[in-house]
């Protein structure tokens, strides 16, 4: 089927168009995404009132352009897909109610889809799905284990207990004075640092699946308010954090996918562009005879192709949404009803 | 009639110690109440918070809201965990706080610098700074904005012993 995926859930506004599933995974067939990183730099942070104002200006645009580069026009479209929930709701309602117009107007078939199982979606763009899976999700707002046994049936392993890896990256930037968005600057720095680095300590959760970041924030804060680093003291901050934080989600993803036999690691989310945490993973996961995946960077931070994968698997399987499908800002990720299961 | 008292400073030398003042303090919330967090990253805002849900009856995972925002968690009384770190404090309006303070259940706001002045006129201002006597200690400084939370910190403080200096 042809469907088009929606995702507005917080900076992004971003439309797609696939085909699928078959036997390949799903078909890219365009991904547009408007980021509204440079607007929020303006003012150092995500303004709620002005993110949603600006979903509203982009999202038409958007899936216009989505649907031309794909080369389909409404007549082809056999579903649609968005993302409903968890986010900010003022820039979720704008995705939603533009998918739900559509959906009226064309007489299509809508889902609605959880952030978290979008993420996990990206890896299907570029083939089938292998379960079970062990999916570690690490953004801005999120960092969660899940085991999917199978399409739309999760098991939240593990979860943060405090702060979330892009969060830690995004505040750990903040305290070394670094701009908005503080992650890709921070690695940045830390990357310029020369040689090895002695991580900054770790959180240890002894007989625990979730993970900690607010130590090493605390850590960071203490060291910068201490000794007022240089330039080059700033660089092995940086690294010493950023080892830190790509250790524990390492360390702790390794080591919940040994508890649970030898299924492969799927890696997702804004912070799996990081390049440390791609190397450190990949190398220890080989060293335990793991297979690890991270998906193309372009579809790591939020956009409508995950959205619009996520989106086929669920049609097929448990059915469309109805009409009224609504939008929340916290919703759990929970398994499909597959009681429409063809 | 006895005289409310205004302002109180607790210490705690330890994560757990916090989440404990966290406890003992949402004892004594009400519906209603608002508690006003300051203090720098890394600070304990969250990790207070997260003994305030637990005194609440709240059994979610308390994590930090500065990307969501807004987190709100069912418990004896209802919990919204809110976070303007990320927001500028023109905006904080947009996400409907003032309806948010206005509702039956305890609201702790992280930033609450950034909140205008009208929405904390009854609140518990709650700033957290570093103690340089160790690296875990922190200063946890106490503050009544209105009679309503003059109230909880005095019965706060009759009940605790920790250090209660003006």
């Amino acid at each position: 089927m042809l469907l088009l995926g929606i995702e507005t859930s917080c900076d992004e506004t971003s439309a797609a168009i696939v085909s699928g599933p078959s036997d390949d995974g799903v078909q890219l067939l365009s991904n547009v995404v408007a980021s509204q990183d440079d607007l929020h730099a303006h003012f150092g942070g995500i303004v709620p009132e002005v993110a949603s104002r600006r979903h509203i200006e982009m999202i038409l645009p958007v899936i216009r352009e989505a649907m031309q580069r794909a080369s389909v026009t409404w007549e082809d479209l056999q579903g649609i897909a968005v993302t409903n929930g968890p986010g900010l709701v003022g820039s979720l309602v704008v995705g939603v109610a533009a998918a739900k117009a559509i959906a009226q107007a064309r007489r299509l078939p809508l889902v609605g889809i959880h952030h978290l199982e979008a993420h996990i979606y990206a890896a299907a763009i570029h083939g089938p799905l292998p379960f079970p899976l062990l999916a570690l999700i690490a953004s801005g707002g999120h960092s969660h284990l899940v085991l999917m046994h199978g399409h739309g049936k999760y098991d939240v392993l593990g979860r943060t207990l405090d702060d979330a890896p892009g969060e830690a990256f995004d505040k750990g930037a903040r305290l070394l004075g670094l701009p908005y968005p503080g992650g890709p600057h921070l690695a940045a720095l830390a990357d310029s640092f020369p040689g090895r680095v002695e991580p900054m300590p770790r959180a240890h959760i002894s007989n625990s699946r979730d993970f900690s970041f607010s130590g090493v924030k605390a850590a960071l804060a203490r060291a910068v308010r201490t000794t007022q680093p240089q330039e080059r003291d700033r660089a092995r901050l940086a690294a010493a954090y950023q080892e830190s934080i790509a250790l524990s989600l390492t360390e702790r993803t390794l080591q919940v996918a040994d508890e649970i036999g030898d299924s492969p690691i799927f890696v997702a989310g804004g912070v799996a562009r990081n390049q440390r945490l791609r190397d450190l993973l990949a190398q220890r996961a080989a060293a335990a005879g793991l297979r690890v995946h991270f998906p193309d960077p372009a579809l790591c931070t939020d956009n409508a192709a995950m959205v619009a994968a996520a989106g086929v698997h669920k049609l097929a399987r448990a059915g469309p949404d109805p009409p009224d499908l609504d939008c929340f800002a916290n919703i759990q990720l929970r398994s499909w009803d597959a009681t429409t299961a063809s | 009639m006895q005289r409310r008292r205004q302002t109180a400073v607790q210490l705690t030398s330890s994560p757990e110690q916090t989440r404990s003042l966290g406890r003992q303090l949402a004892l004594r919330l009400q519906p209603g109440d608002l508690l006003s967090l300051r203090g720098h990253l890394g600070a304990g805002k969250t990790t207070l918070i997260q003994g305030i849900a637990a005194g609440l009856g709240v059994t979610d995972l308390v994590s930090s809201p500065s990307f969501t925002l807004i987190h709100q968690h069912p418990g004896r009384i209802p919990l919204y965990h809110i976070d303007l770190y990320r927001l500028s404090a023109a905006d904080v309006g947009a996400i409907g706080l003032d309806e948010i303070v206005d509702s039956e259940a305890v609201v702790a706001v992280e930033w609450a610098e950034k909140l205008p002045a009208d929405l904390l006129r009854n609140a518990l201002d709650i700033e957290i700074v570093f103690d340089e006597s160790d690296e875990d200690a922190r200063r946890i400084h106490l503050r009544a904005r209105g009679p309503r939370s003059a109230r909880l910190l005095s019965s706060l403080t009759e009940n605790c012993d920790a250090d209660t200096r003006p």
